[in-house]
């Protein structure tokens, strides 16, 4: 294999590899990756997809169902992020990846395949009276040119900034939206995942934050004690993202080389499929009407 | 107190004795409390939002619904092989170090030295540098894939260190009158070794093994990587098992409105970790190794 | 010397050899990790550069390396204490039962997951913490979880440090009618230093190489703190939270933090064992 050979650069004693092998687990074999498409009209074969987190629960809720009407199927779902998704469908170790946000200009020889979408809201404290915010007092919050809450009409208090960690989706998404270089960003918490951030605003009365708006409904109706604002007059909710009233959101994507399997592009259609969309809803993200760009 | 009689007011003048005995007694008593109500606390708080969602089924069941509903009987089952390759790599592997390092060199020695600061070094790799270590090396250089061998084998690199710590004291604390014995008695280097010190050590070595069960249970970073996300039963060791921490980690900061049974399956956690504590301290009682080492004389 | 003799020193030196390799073959893999963005932006510039945005071109890692310190160092402050003492406890001061139990909870206090930890430090600790001003989330708390994280090395190494001191000399001691403290103090601590010390050690770098507690707890904000209520991002934290959704050349950059956090360690173990010899 391919990858094989590249990563063997990195321990240049394969002769010291097979020792250890040898000694550390007595016998090895390789696992069968190979997917043999269709036999007699019947799908077989494993599929590996690695990548993004936040898509990991749906992918494999989808694939124990793709799994139920086709069981000589075996799809595995692996994490590590939408970089080690997308690093892993190039090298071939895995056939889909799976990446929360669009692909950079460097990453153009792969192709996306949309499954969903997320939308991205502000959100702050149950208990901050505050109502709606412009554009305008968006970024002069989070470049810290505003920073009490009485500014923009709330009550007395420092205002605590809740940012996310440079190359995040959500981090991208919403400066995009605002327009807002992050050099100029002075946040007092960085937070990394969506939980992280919605348990730091819940945990803090005067901190606003922004997160993906499917997670932040899940957990408003468990009791969590957060608020979506709305953005420019329209309301935050998975039903204006739906509608495309909603401006931020950010796509779900799977990901493949210019030809993959006929499994895996099987698989693909199915993820885009109509089939799926209760599973999509179930896990708080939002449909999107597919256009079948699946190769073949 | 039971031992208190031990301390004896030798003069009364020596005033200032009794009171920085007292001041010792009671800092080491305060620190022990301390450790033990923190403890408490955290145990109580996981206990208090995780215990509802327990019954049979939850320990049993398919993972569903991304862990929100059905049970984790496959995350159970996977992390209990992972802790099986981890150990049976890492305790051969960590006790036979160990006797390098305190019965054949000396400890001075070059090899000793430049075993120990890896060893040192090694315990600070960051567990994330671990899985993309062992993403690297075991599941692709080695070909083993995304498996329940390739986390155990990461794994294992990383309890080596407190492994051979331990190991090493444990080897080290047997008195110094056993081997003089076993060396009058013309017994060889080896069979002391295995009948002789092994034996005297074994409580402690065994506290270092659950220390380790313990890191290696409470990993989530290291195993994302290595033996991965799959909530499927495992059919071998080949398969790829999501284990209970990273269950927890998924549930609790990824998956929305996971947090009850993130709390749960960490009861259940703490519950594997009591029973196998439990089930090593009868073992050793039942070798007629004592449960626990002591140093006595003070009682 | 037997066969058996020889077959047990080759197994136990290849062991030991083997054990070590684990480090080079990893750092090997740091390396040419880091190689791409070492090459093309250098060293000096993650030591000069004006702020952290990878994505804009700056690099600067000494905020991060100073955190790193702090927490690490601030951990083994506390974890050291209470876990000597939690070792004396099970040996001279608990009653047999206490003695079991209180091992029995440090022993599981090592088992819980550092996103356990994490969680309790974030909806329990943090609010607490936040009192003192700010959203709670920064070095200190970070620091007080790590230490209890830690804690248990210390107290199972001091535990089995304790242990191997030999019977007669605290016979001895009683027997010269020497009080409970006045025994720990001028024999077991002595004779047990070497163990304790081991177990320290092995407790900072542990703190140094925890990352998921620290991320949920530190803050992550990349300026040089300038008290323990700022917020500020460790070298791991740094890597887990940007790794995931890293593109190719960001990726590479985020590995000079773990080759960097390992040249850290090394240091810090280095001047350890060199004033432990010294002193000896």
């Amino acid at each position: 294999m391919n990858a094989d050979r590249k990563t063997m650069k990195l321990f240049p004693h394969p002769f010291l590899a097979f020792i250890l092998s040898l000694l550390l687990t007595g016998c090895f074999r390789n696992p069968s990756n190979e997917v043999s498409g269709n036999v007699d009209g019947k799908l077989s074969g494993k599929i590996t997809l690695t990548g993004s987190s936040t898509i990991a629960p749906l992918i494999t809720e989808i694939s124990r169902r793709f799994e139920e009407q086709h069981p000589a199927v075996r799809i595995d779902v692996q994490t590590g992020g939408s970089g080690k998704g997308i690093a892993d469908t190039r090298m071939g170790i895995a056939e889909i990846g799976m990446a929360s946000r669009s692909l950079k200009a460097d990453e153009a020889d792969l192709i996306t395949h949309q499954i969903a979408a997320d939308g991205v809201g502000l959100i702050v404290h149950s208990s901050n009276p505050i109502k709606d915010l412009t554009a305008e007092q968006v970024i002069s919050i989070y470049t810290n040119q505003i920073q009490n809450w009485k500014e923009v009409g709330g009550k007395e208090g420092d205002i605590t900034i809740v940012h996310k960690a440079e190359g995040r989706a959500t981090l991208e998404v919403f400066l995009n939206h605002f327009e807002i270089d992050n050099t100029t960003v002075k946040p007092d918490v960085i937070v990394g995942e969506n939980e992280h951030a919605i348990k730091t605003v819940a945990g803090t009365e005067n901190a606003i934050g922004y997160v993906s708006i499917g997670t932040a409904e899940a957990d408003i109706a468990a009791g969590v004690p957060i608020r979506l604002l709305p953005l420019g007059g329209v309301e935050a909710s998975t039903a204006t993202v739906s509608s495309g009233a909603f401006p931020m959101s950010r796509p779900l994507n799977l990901i493949t080389t210019d030809s993959p399997s006929s499994l895996a592009s099987e698989f693909i259609r199915y993820c885009q499929s109509p089939e799926v969309h209760d599973l999509i809803r179930s896990q708080y993200f939002i449909p999107v009407s597919s256009e079948p760009n699946v190769a073949q | 107190m039971s031992s208190t009689q031990s301390v004896k007011p030798t003069r009364s003048g020596q005033s200032t004795h009794t009171i920085r005995e007292l001041t010792a007694a009671f800092s080491i008593w305060l620190a022990a409390g301390l450790v033990m109500a923190i403890l408490a606390w955290i145990l109580i708080d996981i206990s208090i939002r995780g215990l509802s969602q327990i019954n049979l089924s939850f320990l049993i069941d398919d993972v569903t619904d991304a862990g929100r509903s059905g049970g984790i009987g496959p995350i159970i089952l996977s992390t209990i092989l992972i802790l099986f390759v981890t150990l049976s790599v890492s305790v051969p592997l960590s006790i036979a170090t160990a006797i390098a390092l305190t019965e054949q060199l000396n400890s001075e020695s070059l090899l000793a030295r430049y075993v120990r600061r890896c060893l040192d070094i090694l315990a600070g790799v960051p567990s994330i540098v671990f899985g993309l270590f062992g993403n690297a090396f075991f599941t692709i250089t080695l070909g083993l894939g995304y498996s329940i061998l390739s986390g155990g084998l990461t794994l294992s690199c990383m309890v080596l260190p407190i492994l051979i710590r331990t190991a090493e004291q444990a080897i080290n604390s047997v008195p110094l009158e056993h081997r003089h014995a076993a060396a009058a008695l013309g017994m060889s280097r080896s069979t002391t070794l295995f009948r002789v010190i092994l034996p005297a050590a074994a409580p402690a070595l065994a506290a270092g093994i659950v220390l380790s069960i313990g890191r290696a249970l409470a990993e989530t970073a290291a195993l994302i990587f290595t033996s991965g996300y799959v909530a499927r039963t495992p059919e071998s060791l080949f398969d790829s098992g999501r284990s209970l921490s990273v269950h927890i980690y998924d549930l609790a900061m990824n998956v929305p409105n996971g947090g009850a049974r993130a709390y749960a399956a960490a009861c259940v956690l703490v519950a594997m970790l009591l029973v196998i504590n439990e089930t090593t301290a009868l073992l050793l009682k039942f070798a007629g190794l004592g449960s626990t080492p002591h140093a006595g004389g003070c009682r | 010397m037997s066969r058996n003799d020889l077959i047990l020193k080759i197994i136990s030196r290849v062991s030991a050899l083997l054990s070590a390799a684990v480090v080079l073959l990893i750092l090997r893999f740091l390396i040419h990790e880091a190689t791409p963005a070492l090459r093309e932006i250098g060293l000096y510039r993650f030591l000069t550069d004006p702020s952290w945005h990878p994505l804009s071109g700056n690099f600067n890692l000494k905020p991060m390396i100073v955190a790193t310190l702090v927490t690490s160092l601030g951990a083994v402050l506390i974890a050291g204490p209470l876990g000597i003492a939690s070792g004396l406890f099970v040996h001279f001061y608990a009653p047999p039962a206490l003695a079991t139990w209180h091992r029995r909870i440090v022993e599981i206090l090592a088992g819980i997951p550092s996103v356990v930890f994490g969680l309790w430090g974030l909806v329990v600790l943090a609010p607490i913490i936040a009192n003192l001003g700010g959203s709670g989330q920064n070095l200190l708390t970070a620091t007080v979880v790590l230490g209890l994280m830690v804690l248990p090395t210390v107290a199972v190494l001091s535990d089995n440090a304790v242990a191997a001191v030999p019977r007669e000399a605290i016979q001895g001691a009683a027997a010269l009618g020497m009080s409970r403290w006045a025994t720990v103090w001028n024999i077991v601590l002595p004779e047990s230093r070497s163990g304790i010390v081991a177990g320290i050690i092995l407790a900072l770098t542990r703190a140094f190489g925890e990352t998921m507690a620290v991320l949920m707890l530190a803050g992550n904000v990349v300026e040089m703190p300038t008290s323990l209520l700022s917020p500020g991002r460790t070298l791991n934290a740094n890597i887990a939270l940007e790794l995931g959704y890293a593109s190719t050349s960001h990726r590479s950059v985020l590995f000079v933090s773990g080759l960097i956090l390992m040249l850290v360690v090394s240091v810090m173990v280095t001047v350890i064992s060199r004033r432990r010899r010294t002193t000896q």
